[in-house]
């Protein structure tokens, strides 16, 4: 039994269970959540190390051999996004602590929010697609509760669209399942990749495709891709700081998880269809993204249309469909996963400061919180893609990418792109932290003392910000080999069907 | 059997669409619920129908002897009404809780969230 693969899983249940039984108990639950979430961090930190070392791990639980148990299977992908969820649940869990309010928290705040990490972390384990749908469900599961716990008017006018949506990209996604199902008569991701090609040589080459673009579509609507994205902007800023942080770091970048393990493993039959297609979707998607960044006027809003545009980016390295397009994918995930959830937190602080989320009402931050401003920079600069901060080589390794194979236009427009989200993000510097505060400013009754522990976090996401940029080769190297087994479903597949111990 | 099943999974499809598409909360909900069962139909129907003959060994056998009901959809559908029948409890709470915090069932009125 191979302990690394499960306790990703079994720790953020049992810290979820546990912190349910203390419920009663403020003190008490809040200590079970931060251990649990540290725990979590050395498990997936322990799980990258084993995965780098003897490749590929797999394992079927109840001994069930490969095509009929349920399997859970870490490659270098894998666990580098599990690995991200652990650096995100702790971040966020220290930011909770200090952040949420006490009637949340004797609402089973801690306790969802684990359950909700194990949702994540079980997706991205599990070697089965039945299975991704379940940890799909757990995690939307744990999401709606958190995202309606509070029960203020805006936040159950975004619970609604945003509950909406995901349901019907789950019954999609199920739908898909099912005719996949029909035509392959097995849903395990291995065997899929190993028998696919076989199987879709008798079926109409139309109903393969139909079926990708099922998928496309029901992960796309999870991934906020263009045309898909409505429900994200709608509602990511409506739950308190620490939710949206999550739920922005996390949960679209499962979709986009799913949605890479997908086209890479199984729908790889036509590529110049359907990964043409997605490179045009990516395009679509970063340009709407900021776009629509551009057109807003709160820090959390702008904020939110920055992940679409961010999505893009990812897929991108998706479509042009080469290793090294794949590594800059994985890479630009990771380094957005941690920026964009830095953000999220530092808008935070600045509307408990301003007392508003209106960036007209801002101002003056710089002034009285300079740490604050400095904390803001590292990861707005680095979403903008500005040396010698992660996002530099995020951009640079996708746009390399799009050269080598000559997709000019698509690396055009991730420059454009790349040039309004800095824009966008002066903008925020310029309203919230530079310009002298307005006149009126509301009940601003939080002093500057009490949010000192707000930082801690910031600074432990913004600090790892700076190591991805100043160890960019070493890192690219890792992010590269995960492309290139993204590449070769064969290790996949040998690792899941072949060598079982 | 299958086209008439193709037929009604095309219809529970449909009406589902309608409801979702409809302004009223309570109609959104009848959607959401009729698309479960619609998906749940799908995956029996694709996994193709088989009449009386259940996955069991006799006693006399080893093996099974082709055709039989592939018991794998059966076993999907049954934790997908599972989670379904959790999710639409979900809802249907988030549902009366919007009703009482906006005050309408109306989801043209719910347009404060949007951009």
């Amino acid at each position: 039994m191979n302990l690394t693969l499960i306790l990703p899983i079994t720790i953020p249940m049992l810290t979820a269970i546990l912190t349910m039984l203390l419920l009663k108990s403020r003190r008490a639950q809040r200590a079970v959540s931060m251990l649990g979430a540290l725990a979590l961090f050395v498990a997936s930190l322990w799980l990258l190390a084993d995965v780098w070392r003897n490749g590929i791990q797999a394992e079927q639980m109840g001994n069930w051999p490969a095509p009929y148990g349920v399997t859970l299977v870490a490659d270098l992908f894998g666990a580098i996004m599990v690995l991200l969820a652990g650096i995100i649940g702790l971040a966020v869990a220290m930011y909770s602590l200090v952040s949420i309010d006490p009637e949340r928290e004797a609402f089973g705040y801690h306790s969802l929010y684990h359950f909700l990490l194990m949702g994540v972390c079980g997706a991205f384990l599990t070697g089965d697609l039945f299975n991704l749908y379940v940890w799909f469900e757990v995690m939307l599961m744990a999401s709606f509760v958190l995202m309606a716990l509070g029960g203020e008017r805006g936040q159950m006018e975004g619970a609604i669209k945003y509950v909406t949506l995901n349901l019907l990209s789950s019954a999609l996604f199920l739908s898909a399942l099912g005719l996949l199902y029909a035509m392959a008569g097995t849903l395990n991701m291995a065997d899929l990749a190993a028998k696919f090609s076989s199987i879709t040589a008798a079926q109409p080459h139309g109903l393969v495709t139909t079926l990708a673009m099922l998928f496309l579509v029901a992960f796309g609507i999870k991934a906020a891709v263009f045309p898909l994205f409505f429900w994200l902007p709608a509602s990511y800023h409506t739950p308190p700081a620490a939710v949206s942080a999550l739920f922005a770091g996390l949960l679209t970048k499962v979709g986009v998880y799913a949605l890479i393990r997908v086209f890479t493993l199984i729908f790889v039959q036509d590529v110049g269809y359907t990964h043409t297609l997605i490179l045009v979707i990516a395009g679509l998607t970063m340009v709407t993204g900021v776009l629509g960044a551009v057109a807003q006027n709160e820090f959390r809003r702008v904020l939110s249309f920055h992940i679409v545009s961010q999505i893009g980016y990812m897929i991108m390295g998706l479509g042009l469909f080469t290793p090294y397009a794949l590594a800059g994918s994985v890479f630009y995930i990771a380094h957005h996963i941690i920026v964009k959830t830095n953000l999220f937190l530092v808008s935070g602080i600045v509307e408990r400061l301003g007392g508003t989320p209106e960036l007209k009402k801002l101002g003056g931050l710089y002034q009285s919180q300079p740490s604050l401003a400095l904390l803001f920079l590292v990861p707005a600069m680095s979403l903008a893609g500005l040396p010698p901060l992660s996002g530099f080589f995020a951009k640079l390794s996708l746009v390399r990418a799009g050269l080598e194979v000559g997709q000019y236009t698509i690396v055009a427009v991730s420059l454009g792109v790349g040039l309004l989200t800095l824009f966008s993000m002066i903008k925020l510097w310029n309203e919230a932290f530079w310009k002298p505060v307005p006149e009126v400013v509301g009940n601003n009754s939080e002093t500057a003392a009490n949010l000192r522990a707000w930082l801690i976090p910031i600074a432990f996401l913004a600090s790892i910000t700076i190591i991805i940029g100043g160890i960019a080769g070493q890192t690219f190297a890792l992010a590269l080999l995960a492309g290139e087994q993204l590449m070769n479903p064969a290790l996949y597949i040998q690792a899941v069907l072949g060598g079982a111990p | 059997m299958e086209i008439i099943l193709a037929f009604v999974i095309g219809g529970l499809f449909a009406a589902s669409i309608y409801m979702l598409l409809r302004r009223s909360l309570v109609k959104l909900l009848i959607g959401l619920a009729l698309l479960s069962h619609a998906t749940n139909l799908l995956i029996f129907t694709a996994a193709k129908l088989t009449r009386g003959n259940p996955p069991v060994i006799g006693a006399d056998a080893t093996a099974l002897t082709p055709p039989f009901a592939d018991p794998l959809p059966q076993a999907l559908i049954l934790t997908a009404i599972v989670i379904s029948f959790g999710v639409m409890a979900f809802a249907l709470a988030l549902a009366y809780r919007v009703y009482r915090s906006v005050g309408t069932d109306d989801l043209d009125q719910m347009r404060g969230t949007d951009v």
